[in-house]
């Protein structure tokens, strides 16, 4: 993937200044049509979600009291980790977008919505809302490209550090969570410094970082575990807890992996948003993200991010009219002849793991590897890995020779 | 949350308990409360964010309903004549409104309110017309200070034993509160209990026209009863009425305190009025003085008065003025510049839909990096 602007066929290269500004105004009719006509069903819908989660929760919790025995063991860790799925999924990242801010509960509002989540809302919002909603796949600018650990982009020179980012992938897929925490910290940019050094804001927010994984990880990890040890279930239970957690940080790594990085995502030069009209930041997150085609639970289970391009388009629309508008939105990209990325989930995820891979390794390198010169790959990759910067760049120029001549077909 | 409710040496080691089973509760269900998940079963119960429960809607006259009302278990009680706020969720959008509560206490603990819809009105025309038996409504307690004095007895005292009530359209339903309390209505007609008995009452009356007048066969009873005694003008009848006319009404109306409830127009004359010849009144305006949408206007913020044109984010328009704002994506996505509307009109510049809100329906959360104001407006910063 490379910069819209760099690409062969750039393609978005068909459309003149005004078709790009009726392109908008027709994405922005689909999203007044919703407001017009949403009301008391949306609202028993958000109401019926949190009371089922809350039920499923404490019903889980309860059955884990007899964790003892291994059918309660299964049943309460599914049902536990269905419900932090619902948790921070459909119900967390929604309200914290502000999408039912428009039934003026207090209760159901952004401004004092707390998640089952390592990160505090008021950090996540200002990472995710305000900068990965706003800048969305812009090299630079949006850190969610990779968080700010992997290499995503071609154009980003290759290192011997990325060869590791499949491990790294993994494992923050598993404690993405705090891995998220982390990110919204900036903790790679501030640990570094002197103690003295570190801005006020970070200070502030590693601590309140800290209380909350402390009230969290109390939760799950001591007090759940300790109400089940009169029935001989600490450790079950603990277990299950951390199944559980386990279990929604890698399923909402992986929906958020199909969001923005399969194959066929566009990603953007940091120039290119200079002067953007509401119609070009419509069109850059519409071809910056990507769905997931499924079945309705699967779309509840993912917070209807499997509707990302829609979601990229209205983020303050509530999520359980994002299928409906989808249709719409795909019948207007087509007619404009832009790509609409979508796909199973297998087929999505897979794609973004091979990136992954594929970006793990230098430019060209996996695309000019045959069986055949397989041997000599690897001997040029270690040497890559070994050698200085000079080395690097002379082998470089060699694979991209190898994948510019007629032998190797481009990367997909 | 109850953290700050920290055990004084000396309680009584139930209370300490109970302290330390909350924290192990709090402990177990963080970032959420016990609340939220006892809410689930039991709503009403001691403790919780005040709600009621509509028990029934009795409709009154074609357009007005009497909505009974199971207040939750911390409800404090009132007095005849207060009122109540209440929220409804009307097409999924919650609205606070200031009710006349239409009953003295009830011995069954219910609390009544009746609502007239008025034309266009969201939240009256929903109450009186849609709202089911079993819906779930949020409550602030009662409040209000016109009220008859009474002493520990619910006796009232000698200096408010001769009274006059004025009032006009729905400004008749706090009047209708106190006058039920000093006589119960009952299968066998109205009563009229020892501590009602030498009280001197008139009610004048004032509704367009005698159709739509609420509460009118309540006032006929007690008038027939001979517990009051009514005068009713009808503007279509009798024309509208003024103070001069008023005088002839009630000849002895110097010996009388007076109790208005109404629209601003009847109230400022009976103040003038009253005021002039130094007599007692006491009034409560019914309608609270509506925000009027206009185009542009000042904005109180952060301290400061700032004129704001209607094409200008109040986002921007304060921050010009050298006001600290909430900012975030200045697009209206990401609710990261929200603040609390107290008080005025702000327009949403996208859709030029307009957002209201004044001391009934309470503060209003705005996204000012779209909204423009739209008439004076206070933003809680």
């Amino acid at each position: 993937m490379t910069a819209i602007q760099k690409l062969d066929e750039n393609p978005t290269a068909h459309l003149s200044p005004e078709d790009i500004e009726a392109f908008g105004a027709e994405i922005e009719a689909i999203r007044q049509e919703i407001l017009a006509k949403r009301g008391a069903s949306d609202a028993a819908y958000i109401r019926r979600l949190i009371a089922f989660q809350r039920w499923l929760e404490v019903g889980s919790r309860a059955t884990l009291l007899a964790s003892v025995f291994p059918p309660a063991f299964v049943v309460g860790t599914a049902g536990l980790t269905v419900a932090k799925i619902l948790e921070n999924m459909e119900i967390g990242h929604n309200v914290m977008h502000g999408q039912w801010d428009w039934m003026r509960d207090p209760k159901i509002h952004s401004t004092n919505w707390d998640w089952d989540n390592a990160t505090p809302a008021e950090a996540w919002k200002h990472s995710h809302n305000e900068l990965h909603h706003t800048y969305t796949n812009v090299l630079g600018k949006d850190n969610d490209l990779g968080y700010s650990i992997m290499r995503v982009d071609e154009d980003q020179r290759w290192h011997p550090f990325f060869l590791l980012q499949p491990l790294w992938n993994a494992v923050n897929a598993c404690f993405f969570e705090y891995g998220i925490a982390a990110y919204d910290l900036q903790l790679g940019k501030y640990l570094p410094m002197k103690k003295e050094d570190r801005p006020e804001h970070f200070t502030k927010g590693a601590k309140d970082v800290l209380k909350k994984i402390r009230k969290q990880a109390g939760k799950d990890y001591l007090v759940h575990p300790l109400l089940a040890a009169p029935f001989g279930g600490f450790l079950p239970t603990l277990v299950a807890n951390f199944i559980a957690n386990v279990g929604r940080n890698v399923w909402s790594h992986s929906v958020i992996m199909c969001g923005h990085f399969p194959e066929g995502v566009a990603v953007f030069e940091k120039s290119s948003i200079d002067g953007e009209t509401k119609a070009e930041w419509y069109l850059r997150q519409g071809l910056g993200s990507a769905n997931i085609t499924g079945s309705k639970l699967m779309h509840i289970m993912s917070g209807n991010l499997s509707h990302q391009i829609e979601h990229h388009l209205f983020p303050d629309l509530n999520s359980n009219r994002l299928a409906e508008v989808a249709p719409q939105v795909k019948a207007v990209f087509e007619k404009y002849g832009l790509p609409y990325v979508a796909g199973s989930l297998p087929k999505q995820l897979g794609s973004a793991w091979h990136k992954v891979f594929r970006l793990s390794l230098p430019n060209g390198w996996l695309a000019t590897t045959t069986p055949k010169n397989a041997p000599k790959r690897v001997a040029q990759l270690y040497k890559m890995s070994t050698g200085g910067r000079k080395a690097r760049k002379a082998i470089q120029a060699e694979l991209d020779a190898a994948a510019s001549s007629r032998e190797f077909t481009p990367a997909a | 949350m109850s953290s700050t409710l920290l055990p004084q040496t000396g309680t009584r080691p139930g209370a300490r308990i109970g302290h330390r089973l909350t924290r192990v509760f709090e402990a177990a269900t963080t970032p959420l409360l016990p609340a939220d998940y006892l809410d689930l079963v039991a709503p009403l119960r001691p403790g919780a964010d005040l709600r009621g429960r509509v028990v029934s809607v009795e409709p009154e006259t074609a357009d007005a309903a009497t909505i009974v009302i199971k207040p939750g278990a911390d409800w404090a009680g009132h007095v005849p004549g207060q009122y109540v706020r209440i929220a409804v969720d009307v097409d999924g959008v919650r609205h606070w409104r200031a009710y006349s509560l239409t009953h003295g206490p009830r011995r069954d603990g219910l609390i009544s309110v009746t609502v007239k819809a008025v034309p266009d009105g969201k939240v009256s025309n929903h109450l009186v017309h849609r709202t089911q038996r079993g819906t779930l409504l949020h409550l602030e307690q009662a409040a209000g200070e016109f009220v008859l004095p009474a002493d520990e007895h619910g006796v009232t005292p000698a200096s408010h034993r001769k009274l006059l009530f004025v009032t006009a359209g729905s400004g008749v339903t706090p009047v209708v509160g106190m006058l039920r309390n000093l006589f119960p209505s009952t299968d066998s007609g109205v009563l009229k209990p020892a501590r009602s008995k030498d009280l001197d009452i008139v009610v004048v009356h004032v509704a367009p026209s005698q159709p739509d007048s609420i509460f009118l066969r309540d006032l006929q009873a007690l008038d027939a009863a001979g517990a009051i005694n009514l005068v009713a003008r009808y503007d279509d009848e009798h024309g509208v009425l003024d103070m001069e006319t008023l005088g002839q009404l009630v000849p002895d109306l110097a010996a009388r305190t007076t109790y208005a409830c109404g629209p601003a127009g009847l109230l400022e004359a009976l103040e003038k009025h009253h005021t002039a010849k130094g007599l007692p009144l006491q009034t409560e305006q019914f309608r609270a003085a509506t925000v009027v949408a206009g185009d542009g206007g000042t904005v109180h913020v952060g301290g400061k008065e700032i004129a704001a044109d209607g094409a200008t984010p109040i986002l921007d328009a304060a921050e010009e003025a050298g006001v600290l704002m909430p900012s975030g994506c200045r697009m209206g996505i990401c609710m990261g510049c929200v603040l609390p509307l107290k008080e005025g009109a702000v327009r949403d510049l996208r859709t030029g839909d307009v957002t209201m809100a004044d001391a009934m329906t309470g503060p209003v959360a705005v996204q000012t990096c779209i909204s423009a104001a739209a008439g004076a407006c206070h933003l809680d910063h």
